[in-house]
């Protein structure tokens, strides 16, 4: 008998439905990965299974754990399954955790309302509990608080505290999403350990197809709160059955059609940078030290080039985009843009600024929301001597949207009417519109989905031959930067550990770092030899 | 939703048209002694009844709203006048020294309550409304100021003011261009309560003598006279009371109705 | 821990220091000499110029500053211009009628407060939340002076359970004194009950949408374990703020309540004061006043430590 059993759950909230005759098992020790792209209902199943919905949730079908009907179960009943026979972990591990109590006492606490337990033996408990998921005593007592904690950490704490009672069923709703990509391999390699050690199914729910590929036993596809594919994981990749599911796939592995490299001529030249925050001072009469958040950087980056800065957080990429961007002043070296600085004191040079432009992550966040699609993508036109009025301003609003993909007419919309990836094309041609040499891609896709992601992807493609553009393409997602970048940097603590051609480096790396970086990221197999090789068993 | 705006909305605008009327028109003369007709209850003549000297409450309501809502408008006035532009200043130099010195001195300002500083100005330069608005002011600056740092610094780290640094636009044109206009809605709701707060510190004021000083009408100052004779004349009490519940609770219900109205999350929720 | 406290402690001084150059200055402005306006027109110059000395106004502005703040740190605020006793011993009686009024008030606030609104937090939406939301929005458009009045009016002069005014003194026992501030304390604490219990209510519906709460739940907590044992020490933090603004409030407005009742209060020490333009007495009480507000500031600041583990750490 399965240990969890979903029989045509559907879900709708504020009469909205969201689930549809879900369907799907668990079995004691297996992985089951729930996977789609937003939307698709994969987190409100996992919600569902704990019954931890919104207001106003109405819930049909059937929902058994271990012989036990989670539907049927009042929520007094359903608080002494919770965290007892289901853990669950979560996507924020930064704000999973209560910030004003010891980990010590949030471990235990999972204990203590279960079990009649001494304060000493439950503190034991913790300990142990700790130490599986390697946090050892010496360097993390149970009197540390959630502050002093890294991502990492904070979610091997929230891991204990799902275990603590060895539940039979584990739920992770995007566990890895915002962590670094080596700390994402140390947990999933946690999380796969204490399955298999405690014989725990695993419910793992996860929008990234390559982690998926590694971890899981089976996988269950949806699209807008359906299951329309679910299998086991080879056979389902070697096979995949419905279209959706290959047009995920296809989009994860997505390679874009580069146009070929010019001759090299230097653009923008970065001749050992360095970038220096202030620390606040810690005494007061002591002399406020240093954070080198740039360490002695060089680069240059050919006209017409490609060219990645990859690193995990807070390794100094950011810091470098904005000191590229003109806007922070650095502390040594000199950043050329054509020969010119690009900083220059309080009052921008124009004429340097004009050669290049930038696109920020945040579909929701890189637009004023007062103002229209006309107003918003003609703001670098303050870079231009003479700002283009009347016919000519709205020539170009239409030449621009037209060229990322969008209609003229959007130009007196405003941006919350858009989606993420129309909002990542408005973007594009607020960057693209007076014409820049440069356009930096500052994890310019990460938040978007695969399918949008590979369309943004293409019109770079499209755009950079049509423009004559150079990218400097900035992200922590290595498979991005391969798909779309000529020459990559990878940096780390500051400085530039590696450099070359992008194939070179990822296929064959040098440095140790590089090494690791591309060990741990998970890789999407190629469906032919895994046919292959389940015709050969 | 929208219920505590329109209510809101309907007791505001009753007070400010009473306040317009009395330049035109009162029942009575609020300033004509009448000794006879002294200490009637509310009656068909005298809507609101008469005070000690026989003077019409109604039409003394009425013209004492117009101290209430001037004193209350002009020192928000004088918040916003200074505290905006503070607190955007502030905002575009985090942690450098003019930062430190624009809230340390909202702190100092903030020690000081805003009744001791209307003590302290009205014991050093004497009592009167004028002083009574620049005390009520002075401790809406700060205010101001802290709102609008706190939101605008919150906006400078949103990626479409990077866009706008990269559009080579200065710190002024940005805070004018893109920070106030986001910041408005704030200073719309806070701006309706601090009238709120100026109407009651005001009012408190008057009371103790230290506000509109006679013959200017004024809601403390009726209460304060109102004081020995409660026990026998309770309307004396009861109406100048009410006026100001009812304008503070009306500007308080406008400005939560207008948050949320105008709450960008809740009106994307909407459309 | 302790470097955040000095930390807070070198900000007091630094407050006070401030606080008392602006209060000084104020009054240095101020138009007309005290010693002329005590003697009256027609006093001999050479009397004016021995009372100026005597006053201590014969001295540089500089001088007097720091002798005037010498003089508060051993206790002595200077001389009344019109009583010519000691401003130390006026205040100290008085003082300790408008400090336990604003502590008083400050307690029945937080303790009708913190019920009500978690409360209302807790029945988001529901006829209990739009109850105490309602009454919240009428306490805060009452003007405390006109509800004290109508405290006297039905509780004093109609029931007659207290009495309309004055203050019995503390030699009665600790329970008549509170007894005689008691309607002065209600009417004080209540709208500063309903803002607090505002305050309280939205910061706990913050809370209950963080991520943190949903891990409690998912541990297997009710939806009461949860708000106690995680919701409420968080929420406290923007309360916290709030006490400590309340604290000036109220001791400012004990100051207008202590003329309904006729309490002999600092509140009725200023107006005699500043009818009678003895700008010295003015100087030290709000200089004491500020004084308090900056004290229990800094006491909301160490509390701010000892509930949010993140500022000990911090610089």
């Amino acid at each position: 008998m399965s240990l969890l059993k979903i029989d045509t759950l559907s879900l709708s909230i504020a009469e909205t439905p969201v689930l549809r005759d879900v369907s799907l098992s668990v079995e004691p020790g297996e992985i089951v990965a729930l996977t789609g792209e937003s939307g698709s209902g994969k987190s409100m199943t996992a919600l569902a299974l704990m019954q931890l919905l919104p207001d106003r949730s109405q819930t049909s079908g059937m929902i058994e754990l271990d012989g036990v009907s989670i539907l049927d179960q009042s929520e007094a009943q359903m608080c002494s399954i919770r965290g007892k026979s289901i853990g669950m972990v979560f996507q924020e591990p930064m704000t999973a955790l209560n910030p004003v109590k010891t980990i010590g006492d949030q471990v235990m606490e999972t204990v203590l309302i279960h079990q009649e337990m001494a304060p000493a033996q439950a503190k034991t408990h913790a300990r142990n509990l700790l130490n599986h998921v390697g946090l050892p005593e010496d360097r993390f007592p149970l009197s540390r608080y959630p502050h002093e904690l890294s991502g990492g950490q904070r979610q091997r704490v929230v891991i204990a505290m799902a275990i603590a009672l060895r539940p039979k069923l584990l739920i992770a709703d995007e566990p890895t999403t915002a962590l670094d990509v080596t700390t994402q391999a140390q947990i999933l390699r946690l999380l796969k350990s204490l399955v298999q050690e405690f014989d725990m199914g695993l419910v793992m729910i996860t929008h990234d197809l390559a982690v998926v590929a590694e971890m899981a036993d089976r996988i269950v596809v949806m699209r807008q709160g359906e299951v329309v594919e679910t299998g086991p994981t080879k056979h389902l990749l070697a096979n995949m059955q419905h279209p959706y599911t290959r047009m995920l796939f296809d989009a994860s592995r997505h390679q874009v059609d580069l146009p070929p490299v010019p001759p090299p001529e230097p653009l923008l030249e970065v001749r050992n940078v360095v970038r220096d925050y202030r620390l606040p001072r810690t005494r007061l009469f002591h002399h406020p030290g240093h954070h080198r958040a740039v360490d002695n950087v060089s680069f240059t980056l050919q006209r017409g080039e490609r060219l990645g800065l990859v690193g995990e957080s807070g390794c100094g990429k950011s810091t470098l985009t904005r000191a590229i961007l003109g806007l922070e002043e650095v502390q040594g070296g000199e950043i050329l843009l054509n020969g010119s600085p690009v900083y220059s004191g309080t009052k921008p040079d124009l004429s340097v600024r004009r050669k290049m432009q930038v696109v920020f992550q945040d579909p929701f966040g890189s637009f004023n929301p007062r103002h229209r699609v006309d107003r918003l993508i003609t703001e670098p036109f303050h870079l231009l001597e003479t700002k283009p009025t009347g016919s000519e301003r709205s020539d170009r609003i239409a030449e621009m949207l037209t060229a990322v993909g969008l209609s003229p007419d959007d130009a007196t919309k405003y941006i919350h009417q858009f989606s993420g990836g129309q909002r990542q094309r408005i973007a594009i041609a607020r960057a693209l519109i007076i014409r820049p040499e440069l356009i930096l891609f500052d994890e310019a896709v990460s938040a978007l989905d695969v399918s949008v992601r590979a369309q943004i992807l293409d019109l770079l493609a499209d755009l950079c031959q049509a423009y004559d553009l150079t990218y400097l393409f900035i992200s922590h997602d290595l498979s991005v930067v391969r798909s779309v970048t000529d020459r990559v940097l990878v940096m780390k603590g500051g400085q530039i550990v590696e450099q070359g051609e992008t194939e070179t480096v990822f296929s064959n790396p040098s440095h140790s770092y590089t090494k690791s970086l591309i060990a741990a990221a998970p890789v999407l197999p190629d469906p032919d030899s895994l046919r292959r090789s389940i015709e050969h068993v | 939703m929208t219920r505590n705006l329109i209510i809101g909305a309907a007791l505001s605008s009753l007070v400010v048209l009473a306040a317009v009327m009395s330049f035109v028109w009162t029942p009575f003369d609020y300033a004509a002694l009448n000794i006879p007709d002294k200490l009637q209850p509310p009656n068909p003549t005298h809507w609101f009844g008469t005070d000690h000297f026989g003077r019409d409450m109604f039409s003394m309501i009425m013209v004492g709203s117009r101290t209430s809502i001037a004193v209350a408008l002009v020192a928000v006035g004088i918040g916003m006048a200074a505290g905006v532009p503070l607190g955007l200043t502030a905002a575009t130099r985090k942690g450098s020294w003019l930062d430190e010195l624009i809230m340390r001195g909202n702190d100092l300002v903030f020690a000081f309550p805003s009744l001791v500083i209307a003590i302290l100005i009205t014991a050093v330069f004497g009592a009167g409304a004028i002083n009574a608005i620049i005390a009520i002011g002075i401790f809406n600056i700060p205010v101001f100021a802290r709102i609008t740092r706190g939101a605008a610094l919150s906006l400078w780290e949103r990626e479409f003011i990077l866009a706008a640094r990269v559009s080579g636009k200065g710190a002024a044109r940005i805070s004018v261009e893109h920070i106030l206009p986001n910041v408005a809605n704030l200073l719309i709701v806070q701006g309706t309560i601090q009238f709120s707060l100026g109407i009651l510190a005001e009012a408190g004021l008057s009371y103790v003598g230290l506000g509109a000083q006679p013959p200017t009408p004024s809601w403390g100052r009726m209460l304060a006279d109102a004081q020995t004779m409660v026990s026998f004349a309770p309307h004396l009490a009861l109406i100048p009371g009410s006026a100001i519940i009812v304008t503070v609770l009306g500007l308080n219900l406008m400005g939560d109705g207008l948050r949320d109205w105008l709450d960008p999350r809740l009106r994307v929720a909407r459309s | 821990m302790l470097r955040y406290s000095l930390k807070r402690l070198f900000s007091l001084m630094i407050s006070l220091a401030v606080a008392s150059l602006v209060i000084f200055s104020v009054v240095e402005i101020a138009p007309g000499d005290p010693a002329s306006y005590m003697l009256g027109v027609n006093a001999q110059p050479d009397t004016v110029a021995a009372l100026r000395a005597e006053l201590g106004l014969d001295v540089s502005r500089p001088e007097r500053y720091l002798s005037w703040v010498a003089g508060m740190l051993q206790g002595d605020f200077g001389t009344s211009y019109t009583y010519r006793t000691p401003v130390a011993e006026m205040v100290k009686d008085r003082l300790w009628v408008s400090l336990p009024l604003a502590l008083y008030a400050l307690t029945l606030s937080t303790l009708i407060a913190f019920p009500a609104g978690i409360f209302a937090a807790s029945r988001r939406g529901k006829t209990g939340d739009v109850v105490v939301m309602g009454s919240t929005q009428l306490g805060i458009a009452i003007p405390n002076f006109w509800f004290a009045m109508i405290l006297v009016l039905i509780f004093a002069i109609n029931l007659r359970w207290f009495s309309a005014g004055g203050f019995v003194g503390w030699e009665n026992g600790i329970w008549a004194g509170l007894h005689s501030l008691t309607l002065p304390a209600i009417a004080l604490a209540l709208p500063q009950a309903s803002i607090l219990a505002r305050v309280m209510r939205s910061s706990l519906l913050d809370i209950l949408g963080e991520d943190f709460m949903r891990t409690a739940r998912a541990k297997g907590l009710t939806r009461k374990q949860a708000l106690w044992r995680h919701g409420l020490r968080n929420a406290l933090i923007p309360v916290l703020t709030i006490i400590g603004l309340q604290f000036s409030f109220l001791l400012a407005g004990s100051i207008i309540i202590e003329q309904v009742f006729y309490l002999p209060g600092l509140g009725r020490l200023v107006f005699q004061a500043i009818s009678a333009r003895d700008l010295i007495v003015v100087e030290s009480v709000v200089m004491l006043l500020v004084f308090a507000v900056i004290v229990v500031n800094f006491v909301v600041d160490l509390a701010y430590a000892v509930v949010d583990p993140r500022l000990r750490t911090r610089t």
